[in-house]
């Protein structure tokens, strides 16, 4: 049988490698929870955003919450669940909105419709580029791509209608037959 | 040559061949490490984990048999359908419905006489760590790259540097169509497959807002149906995508919305396909890995010839695409490789009545380390992060806390990450005093 073990010594010899003894086994770090762990320590979130973690011990799974300054949605408050994979950053973290929304890139569900979220996604984004994403759907929020057709449509006919919409929805009201949650911070 | 026991068709017979190379050294044969009055006896104690018993397992189970392998685990948590008839070609059509682990091993153990196969009809993800212990080799069939990752990822952990079994070969054989590989891995030796993740072409994905309101190939009202009616309705608790009544719901549903954007082309195997992502799967390729990696087991465990993997080409890529190409070639360990990179380096004379914050302080002094804003965990406890704000916030009071009020332990592996530096992620391994 192949002597893996006496070729790793050889290869440690040659690369003049610290090969001190591993002792008992212990439970690693994975690959997901460390890219993840960097992540967060580079996150710039600024005044608009923050996270809460419901576990801390759990990093794969927080709560982002947005409050946007300027924009339409300004005064608002929403409030986004994260959900990360062991596969992460192979796959993308699962977003989801918390709140009803009156949103065209939004659906009632919940569900976003953000490229790198899912087409886009690349291994080198990091989490920073989805809440940049997500804040700039508050700024700009997109008519030819939407999950919310009727919100769409009013944005895309009717841009000062689409506004009254946006505040009316936000204070718990009724848009088309559809009734919204209050998210007014 | 031939004796009065060996005569064609006889048992002897079947072994004439295969032992000649394995009792003979062939002008590649390295005199160092070849010793042919033992290989036999070697082999037959030596145990071999084959993962997947689908159309790549039913070659590497047969192979290996007829290679003198005696004593062989598969694992497959899957069951037959009728359309793996036409080339996992250990199942007949009264198979169908049963375990494809149970009845690979029953109909290979029946045709080679003294082999032993042990089924295993579940998950790879049931076993741990103990389990795979037990075996020398490991090969894998496999048509999931979670799978794949998932064992890679556990022999690459199980690597105990004092522990000379604790090294597992792992041969990889995948295809898809007309193109296949074959790759050796020697845990924390050569690549692994986590390092060679970008050999695998990620499946295209499909906007959710032209799934949402412009279909316009049956592919998109099929992923509708999966991804944003499923949720919306929840005809049953979780989707099951061997479930054929779950798969008619979504057939049904897909259909129903390619009519009302006037799709054609929707049918229940597109449906199928689509959402368990099936590849077309063609036998003789699986012939053609499944025969390079079970060579490449033969030779491992043997030394009668060199083997793909070490030092230099690990990897063998086979395309009959467009004719036929075939190139091996060395791929590369990565050092930032999540999984085989970045062994945890020791950090002597760590006390564990230092609270974290002192640990905290020696990181920064420490010239291997010379950290100024860490962040540390350890695995399934988050010890200190900087930032976000109210992580930092809700970790803060561990800093008082002593090591070993945090239930660390001597030989513990942390991870420490600092913005100061972006690229690169620190793991050490305590050492108490």
């Amino acid at each position: 049988m192949l002597k893996i073990w006496s070729m790793k010594k050889e290869q440690q010899k040659a690369e003049n490698a610290d090969s001190a003894a591993t002792g008992g086994k212990k439970k690693k770090v994975t690959a997901a929870q460390l890219r993840v762990q960097k992540d967060l320590s580079e996150l710039s979130l600024g005044s608009t955003m923050s996270t809460e973690f419901p576990d801390p011990d759990n990093i794969l799974s927080f709560i982002l919450y947005i409050e946007p300054d300027e924009g339409m949605y300004k005064g608002g408050r929403f409030s986004f669940t994260f959900n990360i994979t062991p596969s992460f950053p192979h796959e993308p973290p699962k977003v989801q909105c918390r709140e009803k929304i009156y949103h065209p890139n939004i659906d009632l569900e919940g569900k976003v419709c953000l490229n790198i979220l899912r087409e886009d996604w690349k291994p080198v984004l990091n989490l920073n580029a989805v809440i940049v994403g997500l804040q700039f759907l508050f700024l700009e929020p997109n008519a030819s791509d939407p999950l919310n057709k009727e919100a769409a449509e009013d944005l895309r006919n009717n841009r000062e209608g689409f506004k009254r919409n946006v505040r009316q929805a936000m204070a718990g009201g009724t848009v088309r037959g559809e009734t919204y949650e209050r998210v007014l911070a | 040559m031939t004796s009065d026991e060996v005569y064609p068709g006889s048992e002897p017979a079947r072994w004439v061949y295969l032992d000649r190379i394995r009792t003979r050294p062939g002008p590649f044969t390295n005199p160092d490490v070849f010793d042919g009055s033992a290989v036999a006896k070697a082999m037959e104690s030596m145990k071999v984990l084959v993962i997947g018993a689908g159309g790549l397992g039913c070659e590497i189970l047969k192979n290996l048999a007829l290679s003198g392998f005696k004593d062989i685990h598969v694992i497959d948590m899957d069951t037959i359908d009728i359309s793996n008839l036409n080339r996992q070609f250990l199942f007949r059509q009264a198979d169908v419905g049963k375990f494809k682990a149970e009845v690979a091993a029953a109909f290979v153990e029946k045709r080679v006489k003294g082999v032993k196969i042990t089924p295993h009809n579940c998950k790879i993800q049931n076993f741990d760590e103990d389990f795979y212990m037990q075996f020398q080799l490991v090969v894998c069939g496999l048509d999931s790259i979670e799978a794949r990752r998932w064992i890679n990822a556990t022999l690459v952990n199980m690597v105990d540097e004092d522990v000379e079994d604790s090294y597992k070969p792992l041969i990889d054989g995948g295809t898809e169509g007309f193109k296949g590989q074959a790759r050796v891995i020697l845990p924390t030796v050569t690549s692994c497959i986590e390092c060679q993740l970008d050999m695998h072409a990620p499946r295209a994905a499909v906007p959710l807002c032209t799934l949402a309101s412009i279909p316009r190939q049956p592919e998109h009202c099929i992923e509708w149906a999966h991804v944003i009616a499923w949720d919306k309705e929840k005809p049953f608790p979780t989707l099951d995508k061997d479930d054929p009544e779950h798969i008619t719901w979504l057939y049904q549903k897909a259909l129903a919305r390619a009519r009302e954007f006037n799709i054609p082309g929707v049918t229940y195997s597109l449906t199928q396909g689509v959402v368990k992502n099936i590849i077309p799967a063609i036998a003789a390729t699986n012939s053609v890995i499944a025969a390079a990696c079970c060579n490449e087991a033969l030779k491992i465990a043997s030394n009668c010839a060199p083997f793909l993997g070490f030092p230099d080409d690990n990897y063998m890529m086979y395309s009959g695409n467009d004719s036929i190409y075939t190139y091996t070639f060395k791929h590369e360990r990565k050092d930032d490789c999540p999984v085989c990179g970045q062994q945890a380096r020791p950090l002597p004379n760590v006390d564990p009545a230092w609270t974290l914050r002192e640990l905290l302080d020696s990181l920064a002094e420490r010239p291997e380390a010379q950290l100024k804003k860490p962040s540390v965990r350890a695995e399934g406890k988050t010890l200190y992060m900087q930032s976000p704000p109210g992580l930092e916030a809700q970790t803060r009071p561990n800093l008082d806390k002593t090591l070993t009020e945090l239930g660390l332990v001597d030989g513990q592996e942390i991870a420490v990450t600092d913005p100061a530096f972006a690229t690169v992620t620190f793991k050490f391994r305590l050492r108490f005093k």
